[in-house]
């Protein structure tokens, strides 16, 4: 990577006994969607406000864009734009005044930010709402204006902390439409953090996936994908008896287990991973009729999954 | 890549833009109007009798001095106080009004993580949202005056002299300085309390005890340093702790300031007061009177806003 715009190296932060952040490694670079992945209380706020220099390591380092967030804040936050979770507005002034006041403590010229507003606003489908107090926002609408206010300063980095959680799906694909086209198109760093993996893993070029304050895993989702050795779960529609759809299965290694799903006729196979094409060899020289064979969880659901049944056993 | 110290981003600009939001947004709340109306009602009241005090003695109060600010200063059936009496009472309701929810309230409506992590320092945040309350308040109190000497005019036909209006203005500067204890206060207790009734009920506390119990207090507190059977040490003591309460600071600031017969703040024996030769204050001797008190009132501000500051500064800023 020759340009590095976030390098946070051995990353600690500690409150009293706790350790929130553990040794984390972390190297992005100029147009790299990455995320960062864990259930809730796995630390990821924390990281991020230690990037935009709002709370202080306990030990390491962080650049962005070179610089020291602790000792020079202003020049990372001026560069950085920040969704923070659950984001909140004024609620007597409208979208379109929020958004001025953020482009005036960015110090944007007025004709500037209006300007820049009204695209925004359109961008993020607000034009209509625009002069409506944000006290009357939908949380979905309140989420997309946040997305406009921390791309108002034109940021080279832009961070936002779980930017999923509480939109309809339908918000949901245009926010990850608009955060890829960002990275693509204006080359900005897009970190976000999500405990909902499968809604982000689509737009990310690198996930870590951080437990208890710990990378368990980091790199594309294809790769980690392919180190899971773990078991793969398919879902097997057919209208066969409950027993015959047993007995076609019994004796084969590969089969790990058989469970009838909630809904009838659908049976949840859990098989080796790389045997699914076997397995539906085996059922179809049973005799059986299959309507619909399907990977009950795509491979990075997977992996998360299992991840977090280790680590969160523990976690309680 | 080792970037050069940017100098984009002009320094000591972001409290500007904090404090502009803030004072459009106080002026458009509702707690503006009420105040308002509050002090409108108590101004108006508190007037029409101390003009009604100074008709009755008008035709013997020739040569009265300053007669103009006793619009201020005296009152008359039925109202029971004068207006500086009035706004001395009133005044901390102003600061504690746009103090209290200053730092809580950024907390509970979500926006003190988006506020922070733009191109601005914390401190800004606080000292923008200080001067923007100072200056409502401000601006409020330097209505009230016009208004009421309005009254003076069209209705006594009474013009302030060039001293009486240099009195009156800092008076106003000191009454400014007084409410921004009171402000800074509820800004001490909006960055501690997270709840802005509990931080609202706190500093409204302060105000009651000090005000409705503070003579008890003081009374109690000087029984216990000065010897019970010497009662001017008594007295002496009694004056000298009330100085702590910035009421006391501010109505002796007051007194003295608005009249100029006015010579001293201290206890005076008979002795004193019949050898005196009678002689109006200057502006500038009144205020070197009062100098100890008005600094009083500085530092008490200066020491809760630098409280505040220092806890908000090491504050996390997630709840």
């Amino acid at each position: 990577m020759a340009n590095p715009t976030i390098v946070a190296s051995r990353l600690t932060k500690q409150y009293g006994e706790v350790t929130v952040v553990n040794a984390l490694d972390l190297r992005l670079q100029a147009g790299e969607v990455f995320g960062l992945l864990g259930p809730n209380g796995a630390g990821k706020t924390t990281t991020i406000l230690m990037l935009l220099g709002l709370i202080e390591p306990t030990s390491g380092s962080i650049e962005v864009l070179g610089f020291d967030p602790a000792r020079n804040p202003l020049e990372v936050k001026s560069r950085v734009g920040y969704l923070p979770d659950a984001v909140g507005f004024y609620d007597s002034m409208t979208g379109r005044e929020n958004l001025k006041f953020t482009a005036r403590l960015n110090q944007l010229s007025k004709t500037d930010a209006d300007q820049r507003i009204v695209e925004l606003l359109e961008e993020v489908g607000l034009t209509e709402a625009a002069d409506r107090p944000t006290g009357t926002y939908s949380r979905g609408m309140l989420q997309r204006l946040g997305i406009a206010d921390a791309l108002i300063k034109r940021p080279e980095i832009l961070i936002l902390d779980e930017p999923t959680t509480s939109i309809d799906p339908e918000g949901v694909a245009e926010m990850l439409a608009l955060i890829r086209n960002l990275a693509e198109d204006r080359q900005v760093t897009v970190l976000l953090s999500s405990h909902l993996l499968h809604q982000v893993q689509a737009v990310c070029d690198r996930v870590a996936i951080f437990v208890r304050g710990t990378v368990v895993a980091q790199g594309a989702p294809h790769e980690l994908a392919a180190k899971n050795k773990g078991p793969e779960q398919v879902e097997v529609h057919t209208t066969a008896d409950p027993a015959k759809v047993r007995t076609a299965l019994a004796g084969k290694t590969f089969v790990q287990s058989v469970q009838p799903a909630r809904v009838p006729n659908v049976y949840t196979i859990q098989v080796t991973r790389g045997s699914t094409n076997q397995l539906i060899a085996s059922l179809v020289q049973a005799g059986l009729e299959l309507s619909g064979v399907r990977r009950a969880s795509d491979d990075l659901d997977e992996v998360y999954r299992g991840y977090f049944h280790r680590e969160g056993a523990s976690v309680g | 890549m080792i970037a050069p110290p940017g100098d984009r981003y002009r320094l000591g600009h972001g409290w500007k833009v904090v404090a502009r939001k803030e004072f459009a947004d106080h002026l458009l709340s509702a707690r503006f109007y009420v105040l308002i109306l509050i002090l409108g009602v108590a101004a108006a009241g508190a007037v029409f009798a101390a003009s009604g005090g100074i008709r009755s003695v008008a035709p013997s109060a020739v040569g009265v001095p300053a007669l103009f600010l006793k619009l201020f200063t005296v009152t008359a059936e039925p109202v029971p106080f004068p207006l500086v009496v009035f706004i001395g009472f009133l005044a901390p309701l102003l600061g504690i009004m746009f103090g209290f929810d200053a730092i809580s309230g950024e907390r509970s409506q979500g926006t003190l993580p988006r506020l922070l992590a733009q191109p601005i320092h914390r401190d800004e945040v606080i000292l923008g949202k200080f001067v923007a309350g100072l200056a409502v308040v401000g601006l409020m109190l330097l209505a009230l005056v016009i208004f009421v000497s309005g009254i003076g005019i069209f209705r006594l036909g009474l013009i302030p002299t060039p001293t009486e209006v240099g009195r009156l203005a800092v008076w106003l500067v000191v009454a400014v300085i007084y409410v921004g204890f009171w402000q800074a206060l509820a800004t001490l207790a909006s960055v501690t309390v997270p709840r802005a009734a509990t931080s609202a009920l706190i500093a409204i506390g302060v105000w009651l005890v000090l005000s409705l119990f503070g003579g008890f207090i003081f009374r109690a507190a000087a029984n216990l340093v000065a010897p019970a059977d010497d009662q001017g040490a008594l007295l002496q003591a009694e004056v000298t702790l009330s100085r702590i309460s910035p009421l006391t600071l501010f109505s002796e600031s007051s007194t003295l300031l608005l009249d100029p017969t006015e010579r001293t703040v201290d206890l005076v024996t008979f002795d004193q007061i019949n050898r005196a030769i009678v002689s109006d204050l200057t502006l500038a001797q009144s205020l070197l009177v009062v100098w100890p008190q008005i600094v009083g009132m500085i530092a008490m501000t200066a020491a809760l806003f630098a409280i505040a500051y220092v806890l908000f500064m090491r504050q996390e800023v997630r709840a």
